[in-house]
């Protein structure tokens, strides 16, 4: 990997982000807009249900919107010829994957700080653990999910196609993380199907983060940063310097 | 002897099923500018892609400056500007140029040199998505002379470029021709033939012609390029 190259394509990305105000806005706003939806739900009930949900959604946000944007951008990155004329040029793949990842994981972190910051300063969640571990989940959690993006931006041939990726990638990962139903009283199968999928770990995460004090979470990163990385590879296979 | 810049032999391209490129065998020198007409759809552009290196070859050889096309040490000496532009419709001008001298590593210097090259100084803060056509394509011409290119591939760049701003641009092109480099320019209008130095002339996936435009008018007797395109075509038909 080059330095100079892969911060070239990270410079870039977020050029191309802040000229495009309102996917920028609603990359920042709406995160903030859905927790204190949610918090405003469970107002007027009893019980700790803003505070049981939150992580799960601190957690979900980052995937879906950065899954969302990459699959978008590297899409058009491909469709316009850029991606061609990049290949072409002195610049290693993992140049163009680390530049998007850099570009992405630093928009998930301001994005996630918004949300966290409102959650925990406005709408009193109560985090037992080191708050700024939320960020790094968050981090880690975008990050895999620009990776599924870039990968799934591969079998797509329009942005409309792309987009339907969400609901057969990313819909099942939501039912099955721990939001709707506890993991552990899943039916066995699917049980085993969410022991399966990356963003139930990052959902064990934060919740670990938010309800222990000295929360034990390597091992969950660890699985998904390992996604991540596994996303990130087979993105690398489908950037092709020659095409057929 | 001249030296040679691209060396074909025995091309053969197969995409989809369908034999795109037929049997090629041709060279491109360098301090020439040499073009490649045709009808639309002849493979000029899977031709060019093979040059550069971006498409994958069913047969045959194809090498650059002695190397074999697509090798990462070419990736540096090649400008290749693809028919559709290929530039970030939401930078502008200067950004767009400024980022792909990044990532080949030349200074920002360059970028001036070259967005004055292609005549866009007054537009060089305009995001590119709101430029006219030919404006973009020039942009992505920009892009392509950037790293002082020892082969230039260009894709029909003078396509929709009005009068004056397509001869400044062979200019540009005989200009860097005589810097050294090889110049290999399509398109599918017979007119600009004469601007070339030599002229290979394709049809169906092959090379029907290859020789300077003189020799060709000499050889065939017709009065310009369009004619002796068409009589070589209908010789050929009736050797079959
Ligand atoms: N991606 C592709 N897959 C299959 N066939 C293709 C593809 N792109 C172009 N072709 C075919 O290859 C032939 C040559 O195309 P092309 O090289 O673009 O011609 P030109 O540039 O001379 O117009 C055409 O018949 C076209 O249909
Ligand atoms: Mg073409």
């Amino acid at each position: 990997m080059n330095a100079r190259t892969t911060l070239a394509v990270a410079g870039r990305v977020l050029i191309q982000l802040r000229r495009d105000r309102r996917t920028s806005a609603m990359l920042l706003v709406l995160p903030c807009a859905v927790m204190t939806l949610l918090w405003w739900m469970f107002e007027d009930l009893p019980g700790a249900g803003f505070s049981a949900l939150a992580p799960a959604l601190l957690a979900l946000i980052p995937f879906i919107v950065m899954f969302l944007v990459t699959s978008v951008t590297t899409l058009r990155e491909r469709t316009s010829g850029t991606l061609e004329r990049l290949l072409a040029m002195p610049l290693g793949k993992g140049d163009f994957l680390g530049g998007y990842a850099l570009a992405f994981g630093a928009v998930a972190t301001v994005q996630s700080a918004l949300a966290v910051g409102v959650s925990t300063l406005f709408l009193d969640l109560d985090v037992a653990g080191p708050t700024w571990l939320l960020l790094v989940v968050a981090v880690l959690d975008a990050v895999l999910g620009s990776a599924l993006g870039l990968f799934v931006s591969a079998f797509a041939r329009t942005e409309f196609q792309a987009v339907q990726f969400m609901p057969a990638l990313v819909v099942p990962q939501i039912l099955l993380c721990g939001l709707f139903v506890d993991r552990s009283v899943l039916p066995g199968f699917l049980e085993v199907i969410s022991n399966c999928l990356p963003l139930s770990y990052a959902v064990d995460a934060m919740t670990k983060v938010s309800e222990d004090s000295d929360p034990q979470i390597l091992g969950d990163l660890g699985l998904v940063g390992g996604f991540a990385v596994a996303a990130l590879v087979l993105g690398a296979l489908t950037l092709r310097r020659q095409s057929e | 002897m001249m030296n040679k810049g691209v060396d074909v032999t025995s091309l053969r391209v197969v995409r989809g099923g369908r034999l795109v490129l037929d049997d090629l065998t041709f060279e491109v020198a360098a301090g020439q500018v040499t073009g490649l007409l045709g009808p639309s759809g002849c493979g000029k552009s899977t031709l060019m892609r093979a040059i550069v290196g971006v498409q994958r070859i069913t047969a045959g050889t194809v090498r650059v400056f002695g190397e074999p096309a697509g090798s990462a040490s070419l990736r540096r000496r090649i400008g290749y500007v693809t028919q559709a532009p290929s530039v970030y419709d939401d930078l502008t001008v200067a950004e767009n140029l400024a980022f792909f001298a990044r990532v080949l590593g030349v200074g920002a210097d360059r970028v001036e040199e070259c967005v004055r090259l292609v005549d866009l100084v007054e537009q060089r803060s305009q995001v590119v998505g709101r430029l006219s056509g030919g404006q973009r394509s020039r942009v992505s011409l920009a892009v392509a002379m950037l790293g002082d290119p020892a082969l230039i591939v260009l894709d029909e760049p003078t396509v929709g470029l009005d009068p004056v701003l397509r001869k400044d641009l062979w200019e540009t092109f005989h200009r860097l021709a005589a810097e050294g480099a090889a110049v290999f320019v399509s398109s599918h209008v017979m007119d600009e033939a004469n601007r070339c130095d030599r002229l290979l002339l394709m049809r169906d996936g092959r090379v029907i012609a290859d020789d300077s435009p003189a020799a060709l008018l000499e050889r065939t007797g017709a009065a310009d390029i369009e004619t002796a395109f068409l009589d070589i075509v209908a010789a050929a038909e009736v050797d079959r």
